[in-house]
């Protein structure tokens, strides 16, 4: 089965509605409270002794895989709870949908400071930065796992439900062998899409230092960065291996097999021509372990655990009624809760504005337009070169057999990993961080397009391409006809998914503190960043809420109408 | 089996069965006042076009989905929630692909609490039973679809139902698999080899349930409705070639198809936006109506219904809607389960491509629902208007489904006649600049004014 990469959740609907003036609103209100926290936040924060010797490096990569493993959980138990309920229950369903829509396509990385300052305030900071790094995590990552699986949910097929009811699958059993089954492919592949992404902001936040505040954590990405500004060439050699092998094993050992394993629940009824492999995946299904943990072990449990469920469900028909009852007064609590904090937070966040200045907010128009150029540079530059390596690779199998791994796992390393080598080799011949900018952005965000590219050209049917060799369709018109609008719906799925990276990627770029200097280009992140070391809140605030709306905008009235026309017009299948 | 009923329990009862969508104006009924029982022993098949509520009827029998009027009696009890002697095989055949064959069968008997070794060996001997041993630990993936119906029906079986509901599972099988399919479960039914008291065959299949059935209950449709029930006194097994067996199926087909009335206009309803009863179209391309005309002229202009639709494709669902446009257009006339080519029909079968639409054009403008959209049409700026805008209003006499389906009809009939055109790219209906010149148009402003 072929699916694009990131597929983009876009809800029918107008492109702008009071639910999102709504939601936003709630952003902001949140954002203040945040803001508001962070007022106590120490002046000085000192970061970890990062040791090089490569004896060290087990232990941070164990630091760094368990923060990413804390941040996953809370992502897939959010998935499955908030998902189920949004998919079941009406009323959460208009709650919910809105939110997720709006929060997959905010700037999460603009969040960092606002997060880590209002949580160093109110707890000691160990506990705050390890928290800040895992909320980071999670916010990167469950939102796309959230949506697919929701959408799972709303698509089992009728007759499969039917077949439920008419031989009375309790919700559980129901649960069991349909709903979680069906929803199994999106789920896999959008938690290995999200733990790649988590990288990203894994390293962001273990590499994050803003002025006098050093709010590092001990881990790989803050070694490598230790490494580049010792210009540590073997350090940095470690770590990187470090991190690939990290990446490497967890791609062989993990998520391969997962996926060859999810293989199983798809809904076509025909056999796939190449199914995901898994060479562990094999030789575990040989093995006498995994027939013994199935026999002793897995079977036997999920017996228990259904008999009981099974029981329980018996025992709990009788009290439905009550729980609703109790459900509508809190519904009524909540409501007026959260308009509560809605209205302080909007106040709160006025009060803050109104003390930027004007001086102030010229300087973020001024790094919102540089940053907009710099993003529509990297875009351009990642489109002239996927373009037509992605179109070679994917329409030729052979190519592609061979370079797809490769290409993967250049793509799995996180690009904010890279930033503090990229600057130890840039600042000395550019000078500024201006232009070296750019291409740290460049490589946060051109693997997505690459792979929609790939996936893309893959796609193209097999007939299309014989008819337009048999046509005698070279050059210009054999992409002006076949190719680009083959491409168009993958281009349109991996440029939403690049801008969005392109602007995370400002708040690392533009802003570097790198032995012991500290290098900035003129751009919203540098802004929002700087703010942070000053401790210029409103400022930090009026520059976070910029670009949550030049983001925000852009989706939604820029790429969500191009989205459309390609979903409606270029659709292959 | 046993004709003569009267004298065994009844077991499914329906009293007054209703089923509608929306409120007031806008209601839709998809069935009203059904009223038929189910007697123990007895293989019922309920017969009718697609939309005639015949699936509807079936999910309110086995409680899946509550009745808006009257009430589903079983073995005397009014029904609460899904009934649990009752089973469906479904014509998608419904299994969880991730599940093995013996996994599918046993998910139907863990849910009911059977414990895990008999939970095995039931499942296993119903498997043997319809004949699928050896597969146990296949995935439905791996069988064909007749091999995955086994397993639809010994899933089914295998919680050992009074009440086995078949919702059209052959029409999505081959036609060898689904003859000898059938044959299998007749030898079982007729043997009594199955604890099942009764059986409830859904289809739009004519001879299949002449076939199986020893009491088939026709349904027509707008609104949903029993329209007669027709007893098949013939012994099991039953043979095609066999008279009695033709001619019942003739019987059947005229009861289904319905004869012409006198007056044509009786067919054709009121416009959409006027009060009155908007017909529907028939779901019928323009090429299944041209092939038939020309089938019939090559025939020698009349026909027996039952041997067209063999010719043509024995499912109702394909065939009849050719045939109902026919006669809605005036190309044929239905009489006693036979079609005959009207002179109309003749000559559109005889003439040109550019003629046929010509005569195509005439005839649909004077349907009410051409009338209206032109008419509309006629009165809009730039003779343009979106599609949503007719779907709006088609939405008040039709369910969202079945009025987005009428417009794409309508959209098949008015390009191809080229009463007006469309826009794919901008979902728009409008006339042709030359088109305006057309008589028909004149005509249909003096009719309505």
């Amino acid at each position: 089965m072929r699916r694009r990469i990131f597929t983009p959740s876009v809800i029918p609907g107008p492109v702008f509605n009071a639910a999102d003036a709504l939601i936003i609103a709630g952003v902001v209100a949140l954002l203040a409270f945040g803001i508001f926290l962070a007022l106590d936040a120490p002046r000085n924060v000192s970061g970890p002794d990062i040791q090089l010797t490569p004896f060290y490096l087990p232990w941070y990569a164990t630091y760094s895989l368990t923060r990413m493993l804390a941040a996953y959980l809370l992502s897939l138990s959010f998935t499955l709870v908030i998902a189920y309920a949004a998919a079941r229950n009406p009323a959460a369903e208009k709650i919910i949908l809105p939110i997720l829509d709006i929060l997959q396509s905010v700037p999460i990385l603009s969040f960092l400071p606002v997060v880590v300052l209002s949580l160093t305030a109110i707890l000691p900071q160990a506990v705050a930065l390890e928290l800040g790094a895992v909320v980071l995590i999670f916010t990167s990552q469950v939102w796309n796992m959230t949506f697919s699986f929701y959408q799972a949910l709303k698509t089992t097929p009728t007759d499969l439900g039917e077949a439920s009811s008419i031989f009375r699958l309790n919700p559980w059993m129901r649960f069991r062998t349909m709903e979680l089954p069906f929803g199994g492919i999106p789920l896999v592949w959008n938690s290995m899409m999200s733990w790649a992404g988590g990288w990203f902001f894994l390293m962001a936040a273990e590499t994050f230092t803003v002025g006098e505040r050093d709010f590092r954590l001990a881990g790989l990405g803050s070694y490598l960065q230790a490494a580049a500004d010792g210009a540590d060439v073997r350090a940095i050699l470690w770590g990187l291996a470090a991190l690939v092998g990290t990446i490497i094993v967890l791609d062989q050992f993990v998520w391969r097999p997962l996926l060859a394993w999810a293989d199983r629940f798809k809904v076509e009824m025909v056999e796939a021509d190449e199914p995901p492999t898994s060479w562990f995946y094999d030789v575990w299904q040989r093995s006498r372990l995994a027939t013994w943990w199935s026999m002793r072990v897995r079977r036997p449990f999920s017996e228990w655990l259904d008999a009981r469920i099974a029981r329980r469900f018996q025992a709990q028909n009788v009290n439905v009624m009550t729980s609703a009852r109790v459900s509508r007064v809190v519904r009524i609590i909540l409501l007026l809760l959260l308009a509560g904090i809605l209205l302080w937070g909007a106040y709160s966040a006025f009060v803050l504005l109104a003390r930027v200045s004007l001086d102030e907010w010229g300087a973020i128009a001024l790094g919102a337009g540089a940053s907009f150029l710099r993003v529509l540079v990297a875009l351009t530059i990642a489109l002239a070169w996927t373009l037509p390596v992605g179109v070679a690779i994917g329409m030729n199998p052979r190519l592609a057999r061979v370079l797809q791994p490769i290409v993967q796992v250049t793509a799995a390393i996180p690009a904010t990993a890279l930033f503090p080598i990229i600057v130890l080799l840039f600042i000395q011949f550019t000078g500024g961080l201006n232009v070296a900018a750019i291409l740290l952005m460049l490589l946060g965000t051109q693997w997505y397009l690459l792979f929609n590219i790939i996936a893309g050209a893959a796609a193209i049917p097999r007939d299309l391409v014989y008819t337009t060799q048999t046509l005698g369709l070279r050059g210009w018109r054999r992409w002006h006809t076949m190719i680009l609008p083959a491409l168009f719906p993958y281009l349109i799925t991996g440029m939403i998914t690049a801008a969005g990276g392109s602007w995370n990627a400002t708040i690392v770029a533009e802003y570097v503190t790198f032995g012991g200097k500290t290098y900035f280009a003129t751009g919203l992140g540098a802004e929002i960043a700087r703010a942070t070391a000053t401790g210029n809140y409103p400022v930090l605030l009026a520059a976070t809420l910029t670009m949550i709306a030049i983001v925000v905008a852009f989706n939604r009235f820029f790429w969500r109408r191009l989205y459309r026309v390609a979903e409606e017009r270029y659709r292959m299948d | 089996m046993n004709t003569n009923n009267h004298n065994h329990n009844v077991l499914v009862e329906l009293k007054g069965i209703g089923k509608f969508y929306g409120r007031g104006q806008r209601q839709i009924r998809a069935v009203e006042n059904v009223n038929f029982k189910i007697h123990d022993g007895e293989f019922v098949a309920l017969l009718g076009p697609s939309g005639c509520g015949k699936s509807t009827l079936l999910r309110m029998i086995t409680g899946l989905m509550p009745p808006s009027a009257g009430e589903v009696l079983y073995r005397g009890e009014p029904l609460r929630g899904v009934n649990e002697h009752a089973t469906i095989v479904f014509q998608s055949f419904a299994l969880f692909p991730w599940l093995t064959v013996q996994a599918n069968v046993e998910v139907a008997l863990q849910a009911r609490g059977v414990a895990s070794d008999e939970r095995r060996a039931r499942a296993l001997k119903l498997i043997d039973l319809v004949g699928l041993d050896g597969f146990e630990s296949a995935y439905p993936r791996e069988l064909s679809g007749g091999m995955r119906q086994k397993v639809g029906f010994a899933r089914a079986l295998a919680v050992e139902p009074e009440l086995l509901c078949l919702d059209e599972p052959f029409s999505a099988l081959d036609v060898l698999s689904a003859e000898s399919l059938r044959g299998e479960l007749m030898e079982l039914w007729t043997s009594r080899a199955l604890p099942t008291r009764a059986i409830l065959l859904v289809s739009h299949n004519i001879e299949e349930a002449v076939m199986m059935a020893d009491r088939i209950i026709v349904m027509d449709k707008d609104p949903g409705r029993v329209v007669t029930e027709i007893q098949v006194a013939l012994p099991q097994p039953r043979h095609r070639k066999d008279l009695h067996f033709l001619a019942m199926v003739d019987r059947v087909y005229a009861s289904v198809a319905g004869e012409t009335p006198r007056e044509p206009t009786a067919l054709m309803g009121t416009a959409p936006d006027e009060p009155g009863k908007t017909e529907m179209l028939p779901h019928a391309p323009i090429n299944a109506i041209a092939g038939l005309v020309e089938y019939l002229a090559e025939e020698g202009k009349r026909a027996d219904l039952y041997f067209v639709g063999e010719k043509l494709g024995t499912e109702l669902d394909e065939f009849l809607p050719a045939v109902e446009a026919t006669e809605l257009l005036g190309m044929a006339t239905l009489q006693g389960g036979d079609i005959e080519l009207t002179p109309l029909g003749e000559t559109f079968a005889a003439t040109t491509i550019l003629a046929r639409k010509e005569i195509f054009a005439q005839r649909i403008r004077s349907l009410p629902i051409f009338q209206w959209i032109v008419d509309e049409l006629q009165h809009a700026p730039e003779h343009r208007l979106p599609q949503e805008f007719f779907l709006k209003v088609l939405e008040s006499d039709f369910t969202s489904e079945e009025a987005e389906r009428q417009l794409d009809i309508a959209i098949n009939w008015g390009r191809y006649a080229e009463v007006f055109e469309f826009d794919d790219d901008r979902d728009e209906l409008y006339l042709p600049a030359n088109g305006l010149t057309l008589v028909g148009v004149g005509d249909t402003i003096s009719s309505r004014k």
